[in-house]
């Protein structure tokens, strides 16, 4: 395996009862690397991304996230890396303030530090105006951005995004993802994304991983993935195509 | 341990600016002001011309004015407070999503619980501390008496038992929500144990000691005696029993025993109606303290049942 592998798994293997959640899965992402976490539902993406934060124990296999073993120090793991949810859930009575300062108090940011985080990252996504409103009077959108306000002050080493632009309108999505794109290329934060969104994973990833049920299928950059199912010399290309292709093959 | 201190505070707020902790303590509050006013009535009709008794003080909390005494109130009624305050801890959580959020920061998950557990252990505190100081109010201006240094001591190991005992049912209320994924099934849980362990562990009791002592070979009050020994035997199964019976000697120092009259010999009536000074402080506590550590073990064995299942628990389907 390559050195400066942020996350790297081998053989990782999520058994339920009787149904094979993720088979055999080796992959790795290097560090400042934005990777495409593609694949239909139910491939076993979720799940993948849990293990890698040691919520869930993989049947097999192993993974290490940032040199520590997930299962092992699962708090390590979870203090470094950024993790926002698909189908995210927010405390309706708590305000986008009080909501981002618990999060900064679970993580142990102290207080001096935490009201300047959360005045950039509110900023950041957007909704700094709307700090002092309740999250139960939130829109989709505005949770959605909340969430990436709670994965940005934690100043993560990588971040786990599943569906980051779900439910954006177009101008925050591309402010979105110019950000994830910012943060990889300056901080040197590792992204791991995963999105049905393809035109902005091809925009912004450097290496693309597609998986169907539980198994990677192609991993690569996209130039590469492309000539293998498009053929050499293909000029113009779209991720889309390429992940239909493989879709149907499956 | 910042994960804990951080849920904890969160927690905190939560309760008190909740409508179900305003709920409980305006309803808790009626309920023993009305209990102490009219023990209170009670006492100090029943003093006049009379010499003062020892311990006049401690008789406002277990002399019974409409019905049951504040301490009986708290013996029934107590579970339901742990229970309100615990039954929706874990499940509310899973429903809303957010537990897949707190378990995605760096705590760990037994954090979780504990803050919880120690959130709702504050607010039973608050509120108990509260009202018996209210009662104990009440009850100068009423009957005119100040308390002894003993009573006070008595009331504050009262209070650290009654706290105890509702914590236990907090720690019950928590392992239901943690087992249930519906916050109904679990409040209906919370409710059905609370009641089974409320009325039919006595009336069971009861049953199980009839049939075991049917033998006719024996004389009729070695019967009656065996038979009260099983009873009470399969009451203690009841948290409420074991509350009841640790509580008894400390805030009712002329009960001496935990043993019901039909189980004492008789030099040992005897003794109780002739001979009927106060038991000790030290002495009360002594004999109840089996049932105090026995209340502080089922906490911990309930709590432990918690981490077990918790920590096993998949956080997949959230």
């Amino acid at each position: 395996m390559e050195t400066g592998a942020v996350i790297e798994t081998h053989n990782l293997t999520k058994a339920y009862k009787g149904q094979t959640a993720v088979d055999n899965l080796s992959f790795d992402v290097q560090e400042g690397e934005i990777f495409g976490f593609l694949g239909p539902n139910g491939a076993g993406k979720t799940t993948t991304l849990l293990m890698l934060l040691g919520l869930t124990e993989p049947t097999s296999g192993s993974a290490k996230v940032i040199g520590i073993d997930p299962c092992r120090e699962p708090v390590k793991v979870k203090r470094l890396i950024g993790y926002l949810p698909e189908n995210m859930g927010f405390y309706r009575d708590l305000n986008a303030w009080e909501t981002l300062r618990f999060i900064a108090e679970l993580n142990e940011i102290p207080r001096s530090e935490a009201d300047g985080r959360i005045e950039s990252a509110l900023k950041t996504v957007g909704i700094y105006k709307e700090a002092e409103k309740k999250v139960g009077a939130f829109s989709r959108g505005m949770r959605q951005r909340l969430g990436i306000a709670e994965v940005l002050i934690k100043r993560p080493k990588a971040a786990f995004l599943d569906e980051p632009t779900l439910g954006l309108d177009p101008d925050t999505t591309n402010r979105i993802i110019e950000l994830i794109e910012f943060l990889a290329r300056e901080r040197r934060m590792t992204v791991l994304l995963s999105s049905h969104f393809l035109h902005h994973v091809q925009k912004i990833c450097h290496r693309v991983g597609i998986m169907i049920k539980g198994r990677m299928v192609a991993q690569g950059p996209l130039s590469q993935l492309a000539e293998e199912k498009l053929g050499v010399g293909q000029e113009s290309y779209t991720l889309e195509e390429i992940y239909l292709k493989y879709f149907q093959e499956e | 341990m910042g994960g804990v201190t951080a849920i904890l505070k969160k927690e905190l707020a939560d309760h008190f600016t909740s409508y179900r902790f305003l709920f409980l303590f305006a309803l808790i509050a009626m309920v023993s002001l009305i209990t102490a006013y009219m023990a209170g009535v009670n006492i100090s009709t029943q003093l006049v011309d009379v010499a003062k008794p020892r311990f006049v003080f401690l008789m406002l909390f277990t002399s019974s004015g409409i019905g049951f005494s504040f301490v009986q109130f708290v013996a029934f009624f107590g579970p339901l407070i742990g229970l309100i305050l615990g039954f929706d801890t874990i499940n509310r959580e899973r429903n809303e999503g957010t537990l897949s959020k707190l378990l995605s920061q760096p705590i760990y998950r037994d954090s979780i619980i504990n803050g919880k557990f120690l959130a709702g252990v504050a607010i039973i505190a608050i509120l108990l501390t509260s009202i018996l100081l209210t009662v104990a109010g009440i009850g100068l201006l009423m009957i005119g008496v100040i308390p002894g240094i003993e009573e006070v001591f008595r009331l504050f190991i009262y209070l650290i038992i009654s706290i105890t005992y509702i914590s236990f049912w907090l720690g019950a209320a928590i392992l239901f929500s943690i087992i249930f994924r519906n916050v109904s099934t679990s409040a209906l849980a919370a409710l059905a144990a609370w009641v089974f362990f409320s009325f039919f562990v006595s009336l069971g009791a009861n049953a199980v000691a009839n049939a075991l002592t049917t033998d006719t070979t024996i004389s009729s009050s070695e019967a009656q005696m065996t038979r009260a020994k099983i009873r009470k035997a399969v009451s203690l199964i009841s948290p409420m029993e074991l509350y009841s019976d640790s509580t008894i000697t400390i805030v009712d120092p002329m009960r001496r025993t935990t043993k019901s009259m039909v189980q004492m010999g008789w030099m040992e009536q005897l003794s109780i109606t002739r001979f009927s000074g106060p038991l000790p402080l030290g002495q009360s506590i002594l004999v109840v303290f089996p049932y105090i550590t026995t209340l502080i073990a089922i906490t911990f064995i309930c709590f432990g049942i918690s981490y077990a299942v918790f920590m096993r628990q998949e956080i997949r389907s959230v």
